[in-house]
């Protein structure tokens, strides 16, 4: 039965509802938290291997065959991302056990953070595009009141930004809904796709997919990212590399999934377009990302370099440049999820946000020094590591297609992502120790173990790329053949 | 019909733009509920006004008018019924933290 996927997202809905009922149970609350976080992992790795055997899966809701009622879809692809997802879920709420204080423990943290999760598989998993924007809903709500629990003054004003920003962006998408209703009737991906390809794409539907754009820009930081360095360095730690992880690549793969299922008809206007934006985030992330002194904003610049990258492959859109977002957005999550605990654990051991206030950790906290390194070498994409295959199959998808600036750009944005992290590295690691014995905090097991993990997961990613391999071509196979996922959907198998 | 409504929407959405604009954070609030009404106005005109009965099997005529947009707007009503009260409440801690309900006045390092 293909039931199994729509358990990414209702087995976190389920906890967090369950956990709800046990505010004072902290114990509890970890355990089973982290635990149905890991079993769905294991579930999504069972997902994919089936959609390798047999095909795209699809689970049609009460029995309603595909245009007329709302269903899941689980290609290679969406797979793919909630087996990332999860994996990064369940390390971050391992290292949110020992750095979350007790007060937003008890104040729902951990059920807020399954709700959260199952709006982001969730949207990973639909094919309906209605559903897509409740998914993105429930994703959002947890999502905001992740940023502004706890209460300090930095978060409330930096939650109030955030919050006016998606309720916009929100908007943006209802409308855009609407309209797609209005000109196609319809509200299933596949079936628009058929409808779309029947009848061409009309310019109406053009301007439709240019309102798409907005809407997923703002969710993912392309070009629209003026919110979200702010946004992303006021909450704690945990939540932080769990909003840089997770969010901003859920407007990334609709992105993906609206620009190569429905709207695919029109490139030399809407990848066009997605191509002057990549490069303009590439260019504004990067000055962003060495302009700033204070860690976490910077951390949060690479959030959008990474977005804009990503999309260049989407731009580009030849079967090796999909190829290549794909491998670089699994990275990615997994990456920036890493270098968020890091830069939080050095500002909670510190206690200070700015570079020039630490020096000579290296001495101090050997390991998280090292750990540092290893996470900007793979970002900076150095061969051993996750970032390298990503952005070589990019790069080659980019001299395919002759799109030697966007290539230029997003090759130069690789050193300077390698300079601003290398710049908190000395800054920040060498020089001379200015904590001596004594004062030194202890560093805990607890908030090294998941760095390791991730870290582990980076490189593990980057010698073991082969056995991603298969999922990943796969995955770019469906996204450049509509066919495939349209066939996948709407022929009847039963 | 159609082209009055969705001028209508286009008013709300000017009204709705402006109070976004503001200084005031009660009136972004405000503007983002008018905002969501023009949406579900719009809905409402992209599913056709043509005439036909409400919704319901028992009433037995000829035509129905679409039932799709409806739902919709009723799961996009519910939707930000629930995001204007964490607005609200979020405006309301920040005047208490802060004592300002100017988001403006926020500006800068002091607050950090």
């Amino acid at each position: 039965m293909n039931n199994v996927i729509v358990f990414p997202m209702v087995l976190p809905l389920l906890t967090g509802i369950i956990l709800v009922f046990f505010r004072k149970h902290i114990q509890l609350q970890r355990w089973m938290s982290i635990g149905v976080m890991a079993f769905v992992a294991g579930i999504s790795l069972y997902i994919l291997n089936l959609i390798q055997t047999k095909g795209i899966l699809r689970l049609d809701f009460g029995g309603w065959e595909p245009p007329f009622g709302i269903l899941f879809v689980a290609d290679s692809f969406s797979a793919l991302l909630v087996l990332t997802a999860s994996i990064v879920t369940a390390i971050c709420l391992l290292y949110a056990f020992f750095s979350i204080d007790r007060a937003r423990e008890e104040m729902f943290f951990y059920p807020f953070v399954l709700l959260m999760v199952a709006g982001v598989n969730g949207s990973f998993l639909t094919g309906d595009i209605f559903n897509l924007f409740v998914c993105f809903e429930v994703m959002l709500l947890a999502s905001y009141i992740l940023i502004s629990l706890g209460g300090t003054k930095i978060q409330l004003k930096e939650s109030v930004i955030y919050v006016a920003v998606n309720v916009l962006s929100s908007w943006f998408f209802l409308v855009a809904v609407a309209y797609l209703y209005g000109t196609v009737g319809t509200l299933n991906m596949a079936h628009l796709s058929q409808r779309i390809a029947e009848s061409g794409q009309t310019p109406i539907l053009t301007v439709i997919s240019i309102l798409f754009l907005i809407v997923f820009g703002l969710k993912a930081g392309l070009l629209l990212y003026f919110w979200l360095p702010g946004s992303y360095s006021a909450p704690p730690t945990a939540v932080a590399a769990l909003f840089g992880a997770l969010l901003t690549k859920v407007g990334i793969y609709s992105m993906f999934r609206m620009f190569s299922l429905i709207f695919y008809h029109e490139p030399q206007v809407t990848h066009t377009l997605i191509g002057i934006m990549a490069g303009l985030t590439l260019i504004g992330g990067s000055l962003g990302a060495v302009a700033y002194r204070d860690i976490r904003l910077i951390v949060s610049y690479n959030v959008i370099i990474g977005a804009g990258f990503i999309l260049v492959g989407l731009a580009v859109s030849t079967p090796a440049a999909i190829e290549g977002s794909i491998f670089y957005l699994v990275h990615d999550m997994i990456s920036k999820a890493l270098l968020f605990l890091l830069a939080g654990t050095m500002i909670a051991l510190t206690g200070h946000a700015k570079m020039e206030r630490m020096s000579g950790l290296i001495r101090n906290y050997p390991v998280l020094g090292w750990l540092f390194f290893i996470v900007m070498l793979s970002l900076a994409g150095i061969p051993p590591l996750s970032g390298f295959l990503g952005k070589v199959l990019v790069s080659q998808g980019a001299i395919e297609s002759g799109s030697y600036i966007l290539l230029a750009i997003s090759l130069i944005s690789s050193l300077f992502v390698l300079y601003s992290l290398l710049r908190i590295f000395k800054q920040c690691f060498w020089g001379e120790t200015t904590i001596s014995e004594d004062e030194e905090v202890p560093l805990g097991k607890g908030m090294l173990i998941p760095a390791v993990l991730l870290a582990a997961a980076s490189i593990g990613l980057g010698l073991g790329s082969e056995l991603l391999a298969g999922y990943v071509r796969d995955a770019a196979v469906t996204l450049t053949n509509p066919n495939v996922y349209i066939e996948g959907v709407l022929v009847q198998d039963e | 019909m159609e082209i009055l409504i969705t001028i209508l929407s286009g008013v709300l959405v000017t009204a709705a733009t402006y109070l976004i604009l503001s200084k005031d954070l009660l009136r972004v609030i405000l503007g983002s509920a008018i905002l969501s009404h023009a949406v579900h106005l719009l809905l409402m005109v992209m599913g056709g006004l043509k005439k036909g009965t409400v919704p319901l099997l028992g009433e037995k005529p000829n035509t129905y008018t679409d039932a799709i947009p409806q739902a919709l707007i009723l799961t996009a009503i519910v939707i930000s019924f629930a995001v204007t009260a964490v607005f609200l409440v979020m405006a309301y801690r920040m005047y208490q933290e802060t004592g300002v309900s100017r988001h403006a006045l926020l500006r800068g390092n002091k607050n950090e």
